[in-house]
């Protein structure tokens, strides 16, 4: 089940006049700070070593200089690392020559970005071909496609317009397709939702989910937004300063930060929105209960909560997706947890 | 106090051996190079000649039609097709028909020339810093030196006649477009230029898919004022045997005529104004997927 599709080993980047001078010092513990104020070199990345399994939606965050984005552009070597290797399905991107490197680019690997980084002076329909034309593909094919993608994402009808015609959620969704319409295993997708208002972000994450339930890809997901890391992660990494500080499902990460920053950085999250009620349920039956309500493993403590409440039972059965019971929940235990996500958020 | 008053400069006798050397190396290298490098121009003498006659020999109201036709291609409004056409009728009314052919022959070879190597120069200084330090102040130098300082090698190099003329306006009129090629390619939005390279494109499908249609609006200006340039130098290169607009103005000059001079120098004005417009709407008009005008 859990195949790894990118692979990342000890992968530093050195932004500055000589990174390989001043690597040695990174290997010693020197941080970024001192980095820049000593050598003069920015500590992009340090040390990361992270697995990206297939089909998952792995979410890669951290704040503004965090490295998050420079990560993202070693994957498909828009930026050449200092040290470390990169495998994609176990072929070493960095051992590709150009010619190589754009065939893995065109077919491997399709890109989303955060300021949209559409072609302006090509039609909508052209920009979301684009992938198809660099690989080459004919015009029939391209025209067929780029139509497909776009009415996948919502846009049929406005095949002729240029970009700047239209809004910012809806130049996205021309990235989205121009991306999807590429068939690339891979999706990166840069901060893609980040320039966008909160309703149209919403949006475009159920659309990115939905398409994902039947498409299946690596997504590789780049964000600054706990929220929206929470919601559409199977997976997230969290980079510091150019380090990795935890790599796991969000339940992992809210259950057992890595370390402070990743604690603070949690805190503020509605806990019973993202725990699910498979990490709070019991093998024990409760005893003395009498009315008992469904649910399924995969729902999150606040629609259990709400099921409960709703249907006036005292304790929850867990179920699989297949109907077995897996455990219970009794009223105490959902008390509790609703109860310690209220103090940690007032924390 | 000698030394203060009077600048301490070279001996007069030497000055007078260092140039002669000079003069005499280059009228060596003419009379060994001269007819060599004038063949090598021969081709392109023969075009402009046979150019230069094309329009002379094709009836008057076929090249109003075309001029009409251009002008409304390139700017798609009534106004600046309608003024053209009156331009060329009012200067071919006034007895300068044929001069204006002669000028329109070798301002509009001038340009192809100058478009043909400019822009290649330019995407060239785009790609490396090192060739745009090192075609920077050579420009410099061809738009600032006195256009007569460089027609005397031209001359002793190629006599007087069509191609000395032609390449006078050109290394006038190149600077512009080298410039502006250049500058366009580098004002690329990054982000754009990242996605193609993201979808894995080359150097030259981003070169010709990406780079220079984005940089055409000043790539445009820059063949604007490439063609403003040329034109500007009509009067000079008529000074070696180029004919059109710029020998009456000259004849004008020495004899003091000043009706000759004005009308002459106002027909150059009508040709300039007809060709910017037409080139700048033209410019306008590709760039009009810039505009969010209609925003859905």
């Amino acid at each position: 089940m859990s195949d790894i599709k990118i692979r990342i080993k000890n992968l530093s980047k050195i932004f500055g006049a000589r990174p390989e001078s001043v690597l040695k010092y990174v290997e010693q513990g020197m941080d970024k700070e001192q980095l820049l104020e000593k050598h003069q070199h920015i500590l992009g990345l340090h040390d990361i070593n992270l697995a990206l399994e297939n089909k998952n939606i792995e979410v890669i965050m951290g704040l503004s200089g965090s490295g998050k984005s420079t990560l993202i552009r070693h994957i498909n070597r828009l930026i050449e690392p200092t040290a470390g290797s990169i495998e994609v399905d176990g072929e070493d991107v960095l051992k590709m020559n150009s010619k190589q490197l754009r065939h893995f680019r065109q077919s491997k690997t399709a890109m989303v970005f955060q300021k949209f980084a559409l072609m302006p002076h090509h039609t909508v329909i052209d920009n979301a071909g684009f992938g198809l034309k660099m690989q080459g593909k004919d015009k029939a094919f391209i025209d067929e496609h780029a139509r497909k993608w776009l009415d996948r994402v919502g846009l049929t009808g406005f095949e002729n317009h240029y970009p700047a015609q239209l809004s910012g959620g809806m130049q996205q969704r021309v990235g989205l397709a121009r991306a999807l319409a590429c068939d690339a295993d891979i999706l990166m997708m840069d901060e893609a939702f980040s320039a966008l208002d909160p309703l149209i972000r919403s949006d475009m994450q159920d659309l990115l989910l939905e398409l994902q339930q039947e498409l299946h890809k690596t997504i590789v997901f780049i964000t600054h937004d706990l929220d929206e890391a929470l919601k559409i992660g199977d997976r997230i990494a969290i980079l510091n300063g150019g380090r990795l500080v935890q790599h796991g499902s969000p339940q992992e990460i809210l259950l057992n930060p890595a370390d402070d920053y990743v604690e603070r950085f949690v805190a503020d999250v509605n806990r019973t929105q993202v725990l699910l009620a498979k990490s709070i349920m019991v093998d024990e039956k409760p005893q003395d209960q009498t009315q008992s309500v469904t649910c399924q493993e995969d729902e999150t403590v606040h629609t259990v909560l709400h099921t409960l409440l709703s249907e006036d039972g005292s304790y929850v059965v867990v179920e699989d997706s297949e109907g077995r019971k897996v455990g219970y929940i009794d009223k105490e235990t959902l008390a509790d947890t609703v109860f310690q996500s209220e103090q940690k958020s007032a924390a | 106090m000698e030394f203060l008053e009077e600048f301490p400069s070279m001996g007069r006798s030497d000055l007078r051996d260092l140039k002669k050397m000079i003069d005499g190396g280059f009228r060596e290298f003419t009379r060994s190079y001269g007819e060599a490098i004038e063949g090598f121009f021969d081709p392109l003498l023969g075009f402009m000649v046979w150019f230069e006659k094309l329009l002379l020999s094709t009836p008057w109201p076929i090249i109003i039609l075309i001029i009409g036709g251009i002008a409304w291609l390139g700017s798609k409004s009534i106004k600046v097709t309608v003024g053209s056409v009156l331009s060329f009728l009012v200067i071919g009314y006034f007895g300068m028909w044929e001069d204006l052919m002669s000028t329109l022959a070798i301002i509009s070879v001038a340009t192809v020339l100058c478009i043909s190597l400019g822009i290649p120069l330019g995407v060239m200084m785009a790609r490396s810093n090192r060739v745009q330090a090192v075609v920077t102040p050579v420009l410099d130098i061809m738009q600032t030196i006195p256009a007569f300082v460089y027609l005397i090698p031209v001359v002793m190099l190629l006599g007087i006649g069509k191609v000395p003329g032609l390449i006078a306006v050109s290394i006038y009129a190149i600077p512009p477009i080298v410039r502006l090629t250049n500058l366009g390619i580098r004002l690329v939005e990054k982000e754009a230029l990242e996605a193609a390279d993201a979808f894995g494109a080359s150097y030259l499908q981003k070169l010709f898919g990406v780079q220079i249609p984005l940089a055409l609006p000043n790539i445009f200006a820059g063949i604007n004022q490439t063609i403003m340039m040329a034109l500007s130098m009509v009067v000079i290169a008529s000074m070696i045997g180029v004919a059109g607009l710029g020998v009456p103005v000259l004849r004008a000059i020495s004899n003091q005529y000043l009706a000759l001079g004005l009308m002459n120098g106002l027909a150059i004005v009508a040709l300039a104004i007809i060709f910017d417009r037409v080139s700048q709407s033209y410019g306008t008009r590709i760039q009009k997927h810039r505009q969010g005008g209609d925003h859905v």
